[in-house]
């Protein structure tokens, strides 16, 4: 198959050098069947070494690879230049401090990510010798997708209230506290409650659903948030019949 | 130098690193644990396993069978103590996951589900879809986050182990956001760093993968062991080298080649029935399958896709509910990146290197020769898996000796460490520290990283492949040896300090080149064909003499030296190593001896 020209239009920047960011354009000829990544590794191998970004594993799995094509939040390696006219432009994620090039900051969201507490909060401590948990397909599936998300990033850069408010906790580490929230071998919801239902929390989202529309995953953080937000008031409610706090 | 003090330094955050972290965090809290990784935990490789994770689950299996299917399927050159402790351990360790959040597949009733496996007598593999690797190392990451004595050290790249008089002392590592060399005074060092794919052009391994932390310990003193063992898993797809589980084999997928033939049969695997049969045919052991697709492009009975030969997995006829269930992650792969819908359609796919049985030596605790210094993982070779790994073994073996290697740790440093040398351990860091710059400022080198890696890929395709002879690893052994004193005068445009990633694929390089060499030396001194070391020129297996380790000694100015270390055999005496109707034969065969000779035993 013929090789196809494209013009990789990048934005580039460089702490150390830049005071601020600028664009530039690389013309690469690629195979039709690439991805826009691989497009990028060309420029680095045979045009210029200094272009920096993330990437690893080329199979849309270990998340590194989130940056802005064309306007959109998208994983690089999973995003088929076939799909586009022969101009592209990739920026880094929005919302995000820009560290280098395509490379974004990411010291935040880690610690809003550590902040919903995501691992099992178990009722009582379990041995190996009682064996697995039972955890029936039905239950399993009532979190599952929301343990699909590979933290790559795109709802956070899709989201007009991140770009709001810095310190909204986002929709990536509330789909993964809702996660925990809803897995049987759990009893933890009331330790997240803290920071899941603070004005921080999902109460700052305004559900106009833009993470779950760019999520590659599809796990689907304003379903998570959505159903957080019910569960919150039921225990808001229900601490006035019961005459306290759970 | 910025100098870090703490007590356990562990290089590498997946699935092996973390299980330490959590290990040292849970037996003794008091103790400080930095946690180093070139990248985000949730980024490293483990993310990429598919199809699951083996551990004895069911009561119609045996640790004995799970004991006999590794060995065997290891070609013996598998330590028979580490595969008993490795055995017995893993449904400890699979079920503890389990407690902390992993999504197994379940089934009706709730408990969790297993599936057959390539070269394994039952179903044993534990699985959360066709993403165990993925959900095991998120369960692990967001599991260690509880523990404030892990503190993590993200996007720093190790460079050096820091020892002293055969004791280790710490690690250097460059944060790769300001290019700052950091020196981490530890007592203990894990290394967790994965394995080396990379050092090959179609492999399925992320870009990653490039033997840092091999290279790290080899270049310390530490040998590699039986590195010429390279694993092609056979479904990878053409162009991408993207992974196929082994799971759709073990949900009943077909291999067939462009007859649509089973041509599995052909080569000691059959007969080929309808149904899965374990141990037989698509289900038997990597390196079997691998080598037959060699052999059925020999003879012309390929498909010819636009990146090459292939064969076809044929996954029709599982329909696509099942497909929708259990391989949800492998529908999307082969549609987006190969055009084709399996429901409708066979994949083509081909082999592709997948694992390096080979690596880091330890002893069956995981230590290495340096004191203090320990190694987990495909990094390490400890060795399980021998000559050939069974699929879904190596999650596994993350968790068992990634604990095993914490509670080592902390063992050894209760044991009480040799006083430091302060001012020696900060000129060793000092000395990594320009060894880093000088790559970075150099301004007259004419070699380009870029190309040298290229060139190296190259020849260990060609010279180090599915198939070997001397000559053909005599001439990638001379090509390395070039291409590692051209390495000397690479040169890198980029010189900032932030974020510099032609300088980490510089360091990456060096890296791959000294595992490179330590392949093919490896695999031409190795003059007899095992598991996944097949040579044209010796094909056969020759336990009188290489029933033994290869280990690979670094020498900075030639090639390494290779010399050999015996294999520790327990139960399991060398035999024929077969598979389909001729491996049932042999197993029953051997069931009834051991009944015939039951009731002796009883009586005495």
């Amino acid at each position: 198959m013929a090789e196809r020209k494209m013009q990789v239009e990048v934005l580039r920047y460089d702490p150390d050098r830049d005071t601020e960011p600028r664009y530039q354009t690389y013309e690469v000829g690629c195979d039709p069947d690439w991805v826009v990544l691989d497009a990028l590794t060309k420029i680095k191998d045979e045009i210029d070494d200094s272009l920096s970004f993330r990437w690893s594993c080329h199979m849309a799995v270990c998340g590194s690879c989130g940056m802005t094509v064309n306007g959109e939040p998208v994983l690089s390696c999973k995003t088929f230049i076939r799909d586009f006219p022969d101009k592209i432009k990739v920026e880094p994620l929005d919302n995000f401090p820009i560290e280098r090039d395509l490379v974004v900051v990411m010291d935040d969201f880690i610690e809003k990510f550590e902040a919903v507490k995501p691992y099992i909060i178990p009722k009582e401590p379990r041995s190996i010798e009682q064996g697995t948990y039972l955890q029936t397909p039905a239950q399993l599936k009532a979190y599952k997708q929301y343990s699909m998300c590979i933290n790559c990033l795109c709802c956070y850069a899709a989201c007009p209230q991140v770009a709001l408010n810095d310190d909204f906790i986002g929709p990536a580490a509330l789909a993964l506290a809702h996660r925990y929230n809803l897995d049987t071998r759990d009893v933890g919801r009331s330790a997240r409650e803290d920071v899941v239902a603070a004005h921080e929390g999902v109460w700052e989202c305004s559900f106009v659903g833009a993470c779950s529309q760019v999520c590659p995953k599809d796990v689907d953080p304003a379903a998570a948030i959505q159903q957080s937000k019910i569960a919150s008031t039921t225990d808001y409610f229900t601490s006035f019949i019961t005459g306290g706090s759970k | 130098m910025e100098i870090i003090n703490t007590d356990i330094a562990i290089v590498g955050a997946g699935g092996a690193g973390l299980r330490a972290a959590i290990a040292v965090a849970q037996a003794d809290p008091s103790l400080n644990v930095a946690l180093i990784s070139k990248v985000y935990p949730m980024r490293s490789h483990t993310c990429a396993a598919e199809g699951g994770a083996a551990g004895v689950a069911g009561a119609n299996d045996s640790m004995e069978y799970h004991f006999n299917d590794t060995v065997s399927g290891a070609d013996w050159l598998a330590d028979q103590d580490a595969v008993e402790f490795f055995i017995e351990e893993a449904p400890k360790e699979l079920t503890l996951i389990e407690h902390w959040g992993c999504p197994w597949s379940r089934t009706k009733d709730g408990k969790v589900a297993v599936r057959p496996f390539g070269g394994m007598k039952m179903e044993r593999t534990w699985y959360a879809a066709d993403k165990s690797g993925f959900h095991i190392l998120h369960t692990l990451f967001q599991t260690s986050l509880q523990f404030p004595s892990i503190r993590r050290y993200d996007e720093f790249f190790s460079t050096d182990l820091i020892v002293q008089d055969g004791v280790c002392q710490g690690v250097t590592a460059m944060e790769i956001r300001t290019g700052e060399m950091k020196l981490f005074k530890a007592k203990s060092v894990i290394i967790c760093t994965g394995g080396a794919g990379r050092i090959y052009p179609f492999t399925t391994n992320g870009a990653i993968k490039t033997g840092d932390g091999m290279a790290m310990a080899y270049k310390a003193g530490i040998p590699l062991k039986d590195m010429e063992f390279v694993q092609y898993h056979p479904t990878g797809l053409p162009g991408t080298g993207i992974l196929l589980t082994e799971g759709c084999r073990g949900e009943g997928g077909y291999m067939i080649n462009k007859d649509g033939y089973r041509y599995l049969q052909d080569y000691g695997l059959g007969p080929a029935k309808p149904e899965p049969v374990k141990k037989a045919m698509e289900l038997g052991p990597r390196d079997r399958l691998s080598q037959a697709f060699w052999h059925e492009m020999q003879k012309g009975r390929v498909v010819e896709t636009r990146y090459g030969e292939a064969v076809l997995l044929d996954m029709r006829h599982l329909g696509e509910k099942l497909i929708n269930e259990r391989l949800p992650f492998v529908r999307d792969l082969a549609k987006s990146y190969m055009g084709v819908d399996v429901v409708d359609e066979p994949c083509p796919v081909r082999p592709v290197v997948h694992y390096m049985m080979g690596g880091i030596h330890t002893d069956i605790n995981t230590a290495t020769s340096i004191k203090g210094v320990y190694a987990v993982g495909e990094c390490a070779c400890v060795t399980i898996n021998g000559a050939n790994r069974l699929g879904s073994n190596s999650l596994t073996e993350l968790l068992v000796f990634g604990k095993k290697a914490g509670h080592e740790a902390i063992g050894y440093i209760q044991g009480g460490t040799a006083p430091r040398d302060e001012a020696d351990a900060e000129k060793q860091g000092e000395a990594a520290e320009a060894r880093v710059k000088g790559i970075l400022n150099r301004t007259d080198g004419k070699e380009s990283v870029s190309v040298i890696r290229r060139e190296l890929n190259d020849i260990m395709e060609y010279g180090c492949g599915i198939y070997r002879d001397a000559n053909l690893l005599t001439e990638a052994c001379n090509k390395i040896a070039e291409l590692r004193d051209r390495f000397k005068d690479v040169q890198i445009k980029d010189k900032s300090a932030v974020f510099n990633t032609a300088l980490t694929q510089a360091l990456e390089l060096e890296a791959m080149i000294e595992v490179s060499q330590s392949v093919a030396q490896s695999g031409l001194a190795r003059t007899e064909s095992r598991g996944a070391h097949q040579r044209l020129d010796y094909p056969a297996r020759d336990d009188a003499k290489f029933l033994c380790h290869s280990m690979a000694h670094y020498n900075p100015n030639a090639e390494p030296r290779i010399d050999y270390l015996d294999v520790v055999i327990t139960k399991s005496q060398p035999q024929e190593r077969l598979y389909g109707a001729a491996g049932e034969a042999m197993a029953k065969k051997a069931e009834q001896e051991k009944q015939e000779k039951q009731p002796v035993a009883a009586a005495e």
